[in-house]
């Protein structure tokens, strides 16, 4: 086994374990700073190794790196850095102001890092059964931290996201299970034919309507911890309750990882039905997102649960370019899966400064940001351009390939789409704006806050809007294939 | 003699497990609802034992144990122990309608049967006429936990739901790969364990563990 995969995985657990007995320490934060950039420069070492070498597989064929889920372990491991650096700070403040208790630290340090692990193994992964405990573990981990405050919301917010994930779970396991039942036929019984580089090969002989079948229930499934509409209720709640690091780990990197997922099994029903079942699922399903969050988003009030709702509307988004296919359309859907990422990570680091600094979540009664704090301000405004999709940021290239390529193979959803993205600017813009550049009389923050995360992410977006790496571009375009 | 009436006492097993489905169901008191979840565990160790004796697949009879093991006895216990520092052991719950949500319940199970109808005939099992009973029980599960109010029979119609999902995986592929079963079998006690804390929570905030509290977060 590559001693950098055995790190990736390694260095999330043993930071799991040591956190659960020492997360409480007053340099606990820093810890977690130190496991989760080691985890990243595993990563990065992984990625310079398949780079060099091609695919690879590890522990006897249970986990395998390809162009598709290379590229997501590493921003998933360089979100959950950032977001560790992030935390450092916001997180000593919240401990300050007495909202979380040193349990609560020391539970949150540990689940952090166990969070990282369960999204590492989802991804590399090549057995589809570990793939949906891994899920589930990812589910486990977050609901006690979207309860950390213990306050009425956000108990029911977590209790809600795990009835709601655990009962769609359940279903993706029925689905998993009708796979199997599929590829025994073919492939034997054993773990073997769980293993999703087998079924690749042999997708072509696997039994139709089982694979049908058990499609729509993965889709249930892993769908609803994508936050698909109508499966996305648990969402905005879970979302805009826990704590801010939560909301962009959630958001930036959970609901990517649960659509890989779902990506993985499109790949292996598409191959073994005739005509695109899958995709015309997945497109539905997109669509609908798109139109219904667009609606929800005029109506919110918490800016946390708003842009909880720009990330159902943009999952949706990259859901429906899957469900299109083709080479462009999949390179437009996995790019915007990289910077909406990026994006809407680095807009909930500065909401999340905003919020503490104003003690409230409500759009209304935060006002005048730039005068409050600039930095806070225009990390603010700069993410909110970006995700909305403005030029030259990353986000408008994938917008653009996803809506060119809706123009040309289905004309009849490229109205929605449009309409849908104009409210969502609308609302969005309407409410950030004056959040931004409102009157105040509150005084100026005498410390500054670490905003360096935000300003990183949005410098990767506007980079990846203004130029792509040769590279970069190749690695995609190969993720895009293996996709269809 | 076994041989001969194998398959005939799996089927009895599968009408057995759906009907403590049924009476999952409609049961009022909490803690006669975890015993018939124990029931349920100790109906799909035992037919799980079976399949394994009369198949031959010897990885089932390791199933089967960590059935045993978690569904009858840490499941039930860790579920006893938690009512019963909730105060809510001797809790009945008002449940409106039992007839309409049997009917209901018989249209699922119609529906379930259709749906693992072109799934069986496919399936070269000899425990292949249950499959329809397993999605059946896993459907009741989810009705019981729509239908409920309380935290604690929320929590057991999905461990229960997790019990026909096992089910329906022992009848129509002889079980999943041992390596998953355990990942989920972990999963699902981790799961429970984590529930129990949450409860507390639950209660330590609002001195109930009714879920009727926690219907604040709405779209306005």
């Amino acid at each position: 086994m590559a001693p950098e995969f055995l790190l990736l995985l390694g260095l999330p657990l043993a930071g799991g374990l040591a956190l659960a007995l020492f997360g409480h320490w007053a340099r606990a934060a820093e810890l977690n700073v130190a496991f989760s950039t080691l985890t990243f420069f595993a990563a990065v070492a992984l990625v310079a190794r398949v780079v060099a070498g091609g695919p690879l597989m590890a522990a006897g064929e249970q986990f395998f790196i390809d162009p598709l889920n290379v590229f997501l372990v590493a921003l998933t491991a360089f979100v959950a850095m950032t977001t560790a650096l992030f935390s450092r700070p916001y997180m000593r403040i919240e401990r300050d102001h007495g909202r979380v208790s040193a349990a609560g630290m020391r539970l949150y340090h540990s689940m952090y890092q166990l969070f990282t692990l369960a999204m590492l193994v989802v991804l590399t992964t090549n057995n589809l059964g570990i793939m949906w405990v891994a899920m589930e573990a990812a589910t486990l981990t977050t609901v006690l931290l979207v309860a950390l405050y213990r306050t009425h919301a956000s108990l029911e917010a977590a209790w809600k996201y795990f009835i709601l994930c655990g009962v769609g779970i359940a279903q993706a396991l029925l689905g998993t299970i009708l796979v199997y039942f599929a590829a025994e036929k073919i492939l034997g019984a054993g773990v073997g034919s769980l293993l999703w580089t087998h079924l690749d090969e042999v997708k072509d002989q696997l039994e139709p309507t089982v694979m049908s079948i058990a499609f729509v229930f993965l889709l249930v499934g892993y769908g609803t911890k994508v936050g698909l509409v109508p499966l996305h209720n648990w969402l905005p709640d879970a979302h805009a309750e826990g704590p801010t690091p939560i909301s962009a780990v959630l958001s930036g990197l959970l609901l990517n990882v649960a659509l890989y997922s779902l990506i993985r099994f499109k790949v292996i029903t598409d191959g073994a039905l005739e005509r695109p079942f899958a995709s015309q699922l997945l497109m539905g399903f997109g669509l609908a997102s798109v139109a219904v969050a667009a609606f929800f988003l005029s109506r919110q009030r918490d800016v946390k649960r708003m842009f909880a709702y720009s990330s159902i509307e943009h999952m949706g988004l990259i859901t429906f370019a899957f469900g299109m296919g083709g080479p462009v359309a999949s390179f437009g859907g996995l790019l915007h899966m990289t910077v909406h990422s990026l994006t809407k990570s680095a807009i909930f680091f500065a909401v999340g400064h905003a919020a503490q600094k104003a003690g409230t979540q409500v759009m209304a009664d935060i006002r005048g940001l730039l005068r409050v704090n600039p930095t806070v301000g225009w990390g603010l405004m700069l993410g909110t351009a970006a995700i909305l999709g403005m030029p030259p940021f990353g986000v408008f290239a994938s917008e653009f390939l996803i809506l060119t390529t809706a123009i040309a193979q289905q004309p009849w959803a490229t109205p929605i789409l449009l309409v849908s993205l104009g409210i969502a600017f609308a609302s969005i813009f309407g409410k950030v704006q004056p959040m931004v550049f409102g009157e105040t009389n509150a005084r100026r923050l005498p410390h500054p806050p670490a905003l360096v995360p935000v300003f990183a992410h949005l410098a990767i977006v506007l980079c990846l809007g203004l130029y792509m790496p040769p590279y970069l571009a190749d690695w995609y375009r190969q993720a895009a294939r293996l996709i269809g | 003699m076994l041989q001969h009436y194998g398959p005939q006492l799996i089927n009895l097993f599968a009408a057995v497990l759906l009907l403590l489905s049924f009476a999952m169901l409609t049961q009022r008191r909490i803690m006669s609802l975890i015993n018939l979840f124990a029931a349920q565990g100790l109906v799909l160790c035992l037919s799980t034992a079976l399949v394994a004796w009369l198949t031959g697949q010897t990885h089932l009879y390791g199933s089967a144990a960590l059935t045993l093991a978690l569904k009858v006895v840490a499941l039930p216990w860790i579920l006893h122990m938690l009512i019963r520092r909730l105060n809510v052991k001797w809790d009945v719950e008002t449940l409106i309608n039992i007839p309409t949500m049997m009917l209901v319940g018989i249209v699922l199970v119609i529906l379930a049967f259709n749906l693992a109808l072109p799934i069986s005939q496919l399936a070269g099992t000899v425990t292949r006429s249950t499959l329809g009973i397993a999605l059946a029980s896993v459907l009741l599960s989810f009705l019981m936990m729509i239908t409920r109010s309380k935290a604690v029979p929320q929590v057991i119609g999905f461990l229960s739901m997790e019990n026909g999902l096992f089910f329906a995986a022992t009848g129509a592929v002889y079980g999943m790969p041992m390596v998953v079963e355990l990942g989920v079998a972990l999963d699902v006690l981790v799961g429970a364990l984590i529930l129990g804390i949450f409860m507390f929570q639950i209660r330590e905030r609002f001195d109930s563990v009714d879920t009727r509290h926690l219907e604040k977060l709405k779209e306005h």
